[in-house]
């Protein structure tokens, strides 16, 4: 009975830590190469899961929802660059974060206008709303199945783009040194649209994945975006296998967290103080996880520069 | 004359006018503070509608004087409604409160209300800290006590025979409060108990518990938002069908019922309230909710709608003269309206002493699926706090 807890609880790490991956991604990227802080990166998230709800409601097919929404946000991501992130690479993080902040600020009250400040249902699709059998007597959802699915295929596409072609060889150059990838003829400017977009897009399926597991409501972009931070600061700023490996860690410890540090505290300090100081104790653990990594490795597990 | 003086001459009549009846204040001011936005929107929604139905059955007026309901959003957040309170106090200087839908907010809100000498109309939140110790003469509850509620699924459950039982609830004084209602009545083995944060929307962990806990059902109370999502992971992993899932109203009501459908038939869930209720305020009361705004009412909206009427009737009792806070007090007390749910009595501690329900989700003749009241659990039920509360005599 422990093995299937434990496999089972491996799977919602997994899924979990995927999801905060496509997030980290684009976020790394970003920060990595124009030293840029995106605190509206989450409000991609946001737009993202929004259009693919309305689209799937309007056409009736959640892949018709994913698809179309998909492409809307890289869209709009291509369009904030070019209209505003662009004018912030060359100021200080101070005036970074003030102004992607703002819109941030702005992205949820546009929401709000638009949807209501009610969250939006979405249906997960027909096919993939029941269990899946895995084992005998271990049946586990197909739609977080699926999700796994979906997130290891993009980090592989996302690894072999960036290790295997010749934009991703510019990609990693301009992580490690801007300004000699700049002068050995690299367009950064085009670059970092494109990965805008990509990164956008990223955070679309993301949230239209997440979609119909969670909520899809205005601020949701808020508490995931502080999580995709913590797994580019434990990953290392910039790097891609970084964003991977401390999303996994992020996601594993999070779901192990809540069901191991209750038990613990069940066994050690009798139920009371389980029910009372586990579930916060559950909440800060991936936290005490970054400190615990950048005391040993300040720049995080695999730093770009 | 001029046309300015006339218009003047008219404007002073018509305040001189409505200044006449002196005695009694000229309108009620009522500052509805509800969470309107996030996962727990669909619970201030239905209180707001159903209080607003109740004004509009009255013809806009509570108690025979105009009626004036300040919404506002808490957005589910302690401190925002702290903020929205203080503006409806202070600024706006209300006569009634009403709308709190979360029990944590309830308890944030309170003291300035109270400091204010404002009577608070609970609509719904009934944390056991104001049926208790800290009871307060200005607090009175429409709803319910908070552990009620889960006493009475705690009852059924040791009823039916389960042996072994799976506990998740948010972790936030009602969250508490359901837990220890629910265990004050149940006597089997609890196989697990597991608070989650009162923002979580995954439960992926908690059902993998769950399923290792070895237990034959599962008892949740996650209100609104939370429960639509729970109910869907549970269906999703293949668990409804290895164990039955018991919930409290506030999990299994029409709310959630829109957003989850036929995997919710066969839930047994609990009730001071069921819109199958046969009076005549409640047959009146679900009619028009549904012809208002399209949808079956939950018990939010019954509440909500109760809480007009108790404000209502009271305002009625002292003849529209709300500033005496001490007959305002007794008339609140004597609570003279009728309420949907029937007989309406409130306890020494100014919660209601009623009858709680069982009620299954099933296919009505029209082929909905919703709630259909099946039994009755508690006849005249107090709740477990009331001995504590010291409630003064005289009116502060």
């Amino acid at each position: 009975m422990t093995g299937i807890l434990l496999l089972e609880q491996a799977l919602n790490g997994l899924q979990f830590g995927l999801m905060l991956f496509l997030l980290a991604a684009g976020l790394t990227l970003v920060f990595g190469i124009m030293d840029m802080i995106n605190l509206a990166h989450g409000s991609l998230y946001m737009v993202g899961a929004y259009l693919i709800a309305s689209i799937a409601a309007a056409s009736g097919s959640f892949w018709v929802g994913l698809g179309g929404g998909v492409l809307a946000t890289a869209a709009i991501g291509v369009l904030l660059e070019l209209t505003v992130l662009r004018r912030l690479y060359q100021r200080d993080h101070l005036s970074q974060v003030l102004g992607t902040f703002a819109i941030l600020l702005m992205a949820n009250e546009a929401v709000r206008m638009v949807w209501g400040s009610q969250p939006v249902p979405m249906a997960m699709p027909a096919a993939l709303a029941g269990p899946v059998q895995l084992l005998p007597g271990f049946s586990y959802p197909a739609y977080r199945l699926f999700i796994i699915g979906v997130g290891l295929a993009v980090a592989l596409l996302l690894y072999l783009l960036v290790t295997h072609t010749r934009v991703g060889m510019q990609v990693r150059a301009g992580a490690s040194n801007r300004e000699m990838a700049q002068a050995m003829g690299t367009n950064v400017r085009l670059l970092f649209t494109a990965l805008f977009a990509i990164g956008a897009a990223l955070c679309a399926v993301a949230g239209g994945m997440l979609g119909p597991l969670l909520a899809v409501q205005v601020g949701m972009g808020e508490s995931i975006l502080i999580l995709a931070f913590v797994v580019i600061v434990i990953g290392g700023i910039g790097s891609i296998r970084g964003a991977l490996l401390g999303a996994l860690l992020v996601g594993l410890v999070d779901t192990a967290g809540r069901t191991l540090v209750p038990v613990l505290f069940g066994q050690l300090l009798g139920p009371a103080a389980a029910a009372t100081a586990g579930p916060a104790v559950a909440s800060i653990l991936i936290y005490v996880l970054m400190a615990g990594v950048l005391f040993w490795k300040p720049r995080g597990l695999f730093p770009a520069h | 004359m001029s046309p300015l003086s006339s218009i003047r001459l008219v404007a002073l009549a018509a305040a001189a006018l409505t200044a006449l009846p002196a005695a009694a204040a000229d309108k009620v001011k009522v500052g509805l503070l509800s969470t309107l936005s996030g996962a727990g929107s669909g619970l201030g929604i239905d209180i707001r509608d159903g209080f607003q139905l109740a004004v509009k059955h009255a013809g806009g007026k509570l108690g025979g004087l105009p009626a004036e309901v300040i919404v506002a959003d808490d957005q589910m957040s302690p401190d925002a409604a702290k903020q929205t309170a203080d503006r409806l106090l202070k600024r706006d200087k209300v006569d009634f409160m009403t709308g709190i839908v979360f029990s944590n907010i309830m308890l944030a809100v309170a003291p300035p209300v109270f400091q204010s000498r404002t009577f608070y109309i609970s609509a719904n939140a009934g944390p056991s800290q104001l049926a208790g110790a800290q009871c307060n003469p200005y607090f009175f509850s429409a709803s319910y006590q908070n552990d009620n509620m889960h006493e009475a699924v705690g009852k059924t459950v040791q009823a039916r025979g389960v042996k072994k039982i799976a506990l998740l609830a948010p972790n936030y004084p009602a969250g508490k409060d359901a837990l220890a209602g629910f265990k004050r009545f149940y006597k089997g083995e609890i196989a697990l108990e597991t608070y989650t944060p009162l923002n979580q929307l995954d439960y992926g962990a908690e059902l993998s518990q769950i399923r290792a806990s070895g237990a034959d059902a599962v008892f949740i109370f996650l209100p609104g938002g939370l429960g639509i999502n729970f109910i869907k992971q549970f269906t999703s992993t293949g668990l409804n069908k290895e164990m039955k899932l018991f919930a409290p109203g506030f999990s299994a009501d029409e709310d959630v019922i829109r957003a989850v459908g036929e995997p919710m038939l066969g839930i047994l869930n609990s009730s001071q309230w069921a819109h199958d209720m046969d009076n005549a305020a409640n047959k009146r009361f679900v009619a028009d909710f549904q012809k208002e705004y399209g949808r079956l009412p939950t018990l939010y909206a019954a509440q909500g709608y109760d809480a007009a009427r108790l404000i209502d009737g009271a305002v009625k009792t002292v003849g529209g003269k709300i500033e005496d806070k001490a007959a305002l007090r007794k008339a609140l007390e004597a609570a003279k309206f009728e309420s949907v749910r029937g007989e309406f009595k409130f306890n020494t501690n100014h919660f209601p002493v009623q009858d709680y329900y069982l009620r299954e989700v099933v296919k009505d003749a029209q082929g909905r699926v919703t709630n259909k009241t099946v039994g009755k659990v508690f006849d005249n039920h107090a709740d477990a706090y009331a001995a504590e509360c010291k409630m003064p005599a005289e009116t502060p």
